[in-house]
């Protein structure tokens, strides 16, 4: 099943996304939450994403999802420092909330990690009104 | 290797001199972080420094890098993460440092922030300072001159590239969001760029003189 990491400058939103997305999760998948610098503050940390990206992979790929500026660059800096590892992995270009649950919800049926990406992106169309 | 490590000590007591200026030009623009950030990311590299027995220049920088990856925070976290393993990678095993690999390193440096930042000169990033100090550190070394010359030209370019921030809108980061409002005022990446380079060379200047 392909993994999810949820990458955000807050711990706190990339904790409290994880729990929204764990409702509709699948009894085995893996989603990571990979928000903040290790001692709390606010922002995003390459090397904490890179390990969270290999907890998250159970050999199907992991989704990342990502909020603003540095968690982009990070998140693409982690994917590049997985050189040395057997993992694909791809940023979602998705709003991270609304994306992350699509995600989840596209992993948790055994879809690969190009459709998790794709629908994940779709959810940027999800209108509220 | 003594004085590479002197280098990052030096890089490590501007920036943190400096930490509140950097934070009142980036609260102007951006997010007001980039002073906090980027000082805790050279307290976290010059601990790294007491403990850490680097083998060769390459190892130096490469320890910087990694430290500031993970600890700036910030996009200019994984831009001058970036920016050192891209110059590490230029002096692999090397112990000396001479001025054409300096210039090499400094090239591989400003590769890697355009290729992470997706950026180019002209945006109001740290680029602006960093590819005009590169070309006067070139046009030094082709001229003949020494190392803190070639820096002294890097840095006075740096300083007029500094000051051209000024004049543009920013395109990149958390200043874009600003639009036009970001006019008149000089960007934090580039201030920080600037000042680095400035430290430097002050070291070569005085290393020259002693030697």
């Amino acid at each position: 099943m392909v993994g999810i990491v949820i990458v955000s400058h807050s711990t706190k939103v990339a904790e409290g996304i994880r729990e929204l997305a764990l409702q509709m999760a699948a009894a085995a998948q893996r989603i990571v939450a990979a928000g903040g610098l290790v001692d709390g503050a606010i922002g995003t940390d390459a090397i904490k994403i890179k390990e969270a990206i290999i907890t998250a992979n159970d050999g199907d790929g992991v989704a990342v999802m990502v909020d603003l500026g540095s968690a982009v660059l990070s998140a693409e800096l982690a994917i590049e420092m997985l050189e040395d590892q057997e993992i694909v992995a791809a940023i979602a270009d998705a709003p991270i909330l609304e994306g992350t649950i699509a995600a989840t919800v596209e992993a948790s049926v055994g879809q690969p990690l190009s459709r998790v990406i794709a629908t994940a992106e779709g959810a940027r169309e999800l209108r509220k009104q | 290797m003594a004085n590479v490590i002197l280098a990052i000590e030096v890089l490590a007591d501007i920036i943190i001199a400096n930490k509140e200026k950097l934070t009142e030009i980036d609260a102007a623009i951006g997010d007001a972080d980039h002073g906090i950030n980027m000082a805790r990311g050279f307290e976290a590299v010059r601990t790294k420094l007491a403990t850490a027995k680097p083998d060769d220049i390459g190892a130096v920088l490469k320890m910087v890098g990694m430290t500031l990856i993970s600890t700036v925070g910030g996009a200019s976290g994984p831009l001058y993460g970036t920016a050192f393993m891209r110059a590490a990678g230029v002096v692999q095993g090397q112990q000396v440092l001479n001025s054409d690999k300096a210039g090499q390193m400094l090239a591989a440096a400003i590769g890697g922030i355009k290729e992470r930042g997706k950026a180019v000169k002209g945006e109001k990033t740290m680029l602006d300072a960093l590819e005009p100090a590169y070309e006067a550190f070139q046009g030094g070394l082709a001229a003949g001159k020494s190392l803190a010359e070639c820096m002294e030209l890097a840095t006075a370019a740096a300083q007029a590239g500094l000051e051209y921030t000024k004049t543009i809108i920013a395109t990149k980061g958390r200043a874009s969001y600003l639009g036009e409002r970001s006019l008149g005022h000089q960007d934090a990446g580039a201030t920080s760029s600037y000042l680095m380079l400035a430290a430097l060379t002050e070291l070569a200047k005085g290393q020259e003189q002693e030697g």
